[in-house]
């Protein structure tokens, strides 16, 4: 990620070891949609809730490399994780232009009463069923808000949405295989996935929250409650051929989008952010 | 012509919308033999991931498209056409990405598809976007999938994700190999 320089700053070049000519200043993320576009403040504000729920799921998928049940998992986890950076660096590449910052300033040196990401993408990866249930939340939802973000009036928000939603529809779909995989396998398996889904249930509310910042950007942002009965229609079906239940009980307090969070986004952005701040300005 | 030449010559200026004027596509034609790192077969012309390239004065004008929003070989891809025209003489190259219109597999050529054949890795099949105005999003139609290496249509997905974010994995019934599939988008 470099910083953003002028696009047509000429690029300095020097031959590197293999005689290429190796570029060493590029202006290129300056830009990501046609024409310049520089966010309102509380275009940032939203930019930066959708940014970070899919940066701080990233990191969370990032921690399956090596670790999942098997090979095939280790690379949709990450594959899955690579598509969430994609959709946090132009998001919050964006949300950066509201106030001069970077992607890099935004994801590395913020704390986490600045992050505005949901509780749900904070909860820990726990077993693979834990994690599947969290995909499957999260999935149906960024599919369902992308689907309807593509309308939205501003066009960088609209750009982005339509690039994601068909990403994201990938993800549904490999989180909705793996509920029925787990639901319908063995005793074992079924129990974790049942666990994992009441574990998980009390974050899902936060999600469909309507904050007043929604009420500001009539036409440009997605009420989150109008996302509702479409996740609700979308998700019934699995569990109905799953066998599952939609867990009732308590609802989390929530807060994630006025910077209120659990312990976990600490100790998460702890590891994220360290080598960052601990070699400022360092690449490689 | 028939109407199926003329929808064939309106989806090719979509998907390679190449200069109309000598001196920009002169440029396009060097930036057009850059090659997709992980792929190294199809160039990004093939792909459909070069938008578009505009000469005026003494500077050059590139617009990119990624395939996948996360996809490293964007940045190799960026740092390649730079590096083919500065060494062409063009002094003053910017490249830019954009995300609008967003890339689909429909716009890989059918070259591009035969020598992705030809490398092992089966090509999309059928096509991504059948557009809904509604919140349904796109719909994906995927066909089967012939093996690269016996063309056996008994083939079956392994994972959905595969060795990059462009591709599934794939293995054939009849031949027993494993092949990547690149995926509709």
């Amino acid at each position: 990620m470099s910083d953003d320089i002028a696009a047509d700053a000429p690029a300095a070049a020097h031959d590197d070891d293999h005689g290429h000519v190796a570029v060493d200043v590029t202006t290129l993320d300056a830009e990501l949609i046609e024409g310049p576009s520089v966010a309102t403040a509380d275009v940032a504000e939203y930019a930066l809730w959708l940014g970070d729920d899919s940066l701080i799921l990233a990191q969370q998928l990032g921690a399956w490399i090596s670790r999942a049940p098997e090979l095939e998992e280790d690379v949709a986890l990450g594959n899955v994780a690579l598509d969430l950076i994609g959709h946090a660096r132009s998001l919050l590449h964006y949300a950066g232009t509201a106030s001069g910052r970077t992607e890099d300033d935004l994801a590395y040196w913020r704390t986490e009463p600045d992050f505005r990401s949901l509780h749900i993408v904070e909860q820990p990866n726990g077993d693979f069923a834990h994690t599947i249930a969290r995909q499957f939340v999260v999935a149906h939802y960024l599919f369902e808000l992308y689907s309807r973000l593509r309308a939205s009036a501003d066009a960088t928000l609209a750009a982005i949405a339509a690039k994601a939603v068909k990403e994201v529809d990938y993800h549904r779909d490999h989180s909705t295989q793996w509920v029925l995989r787990l639901a319908q396998g063995t005793d074992e398996s079924r129990r974790r996935m049942i666990t994992a889904l009441s574990d998980l249930w009390p974050y899902v509310e936060e999600i469909f929250r309507d904050d007043p910042l929604i009420d500001r950007l009539g036409g440009v942002a997605v009420r989150p409650s109008s996302l509702l009965p479409a996740f609700d229609a979308a998700i019934a079906p699995v569990l109905a051929e799953a066998e599952l239940e939609v867990p009732r009980g308590f609802v989390a307090s929530g807060g994630g989008r006025t910077g209120k969070h659990s312990e976990h986004l600490a100790f998460l952005l702890a590891e994220m952010q360290v080598l960052t701040r601990a070699h400022p300005g360092a690449s490689w | 012509m028939t109407t199926a030449d003329r929808a064939s010559m309106l989806h090719e200026a979509i998907a390679r919308p190449r200069p109309a004027d000598a001196a920009s596509l002169a440029a396009w034609t060097l930036a057009a033999q850059v090659v997709d790192p992980e792929i190294p077969v199809l160039t990004i012309e093939d792909l459909g991931v070069l938008r578009s390239v505009t000469v005026t004065n003494d500077a050059v004008a590139v617009t990119l498209t990624p395939t996948y929003s996360g996809c490293p070989a964007m940045d190799a891809m960026r740092d390649d056409v730079l590096e083919v025209l500065a060494s062409a003489g063009y002094e003053n190259v910017s490249v830019r990405l954009v995300l609008s219109p967003a890339w689909t597999t429909d716009w890989m050529s059918e070259i591009g598809k035969n020598k992705l054949r030809e490398y092992g890795i089966a090509a999309p099949t059928g096509h991504a976007t059948v557009r809904g105005s509604g919140p349904a999003g796109p719909i994906r139609l995927t066909l089967a999938v012939k093996c690269p290496r016996c063309s056996s249509l008994n083939t079956r997905e392994l994972a959905h994700f595969g060795s990059t974010s462009c591709k599934s994995l794939f293995e054939c019934r009849d031949c027993l190999e494993p092949f990547d599939y690149f995926k509709v988008l």
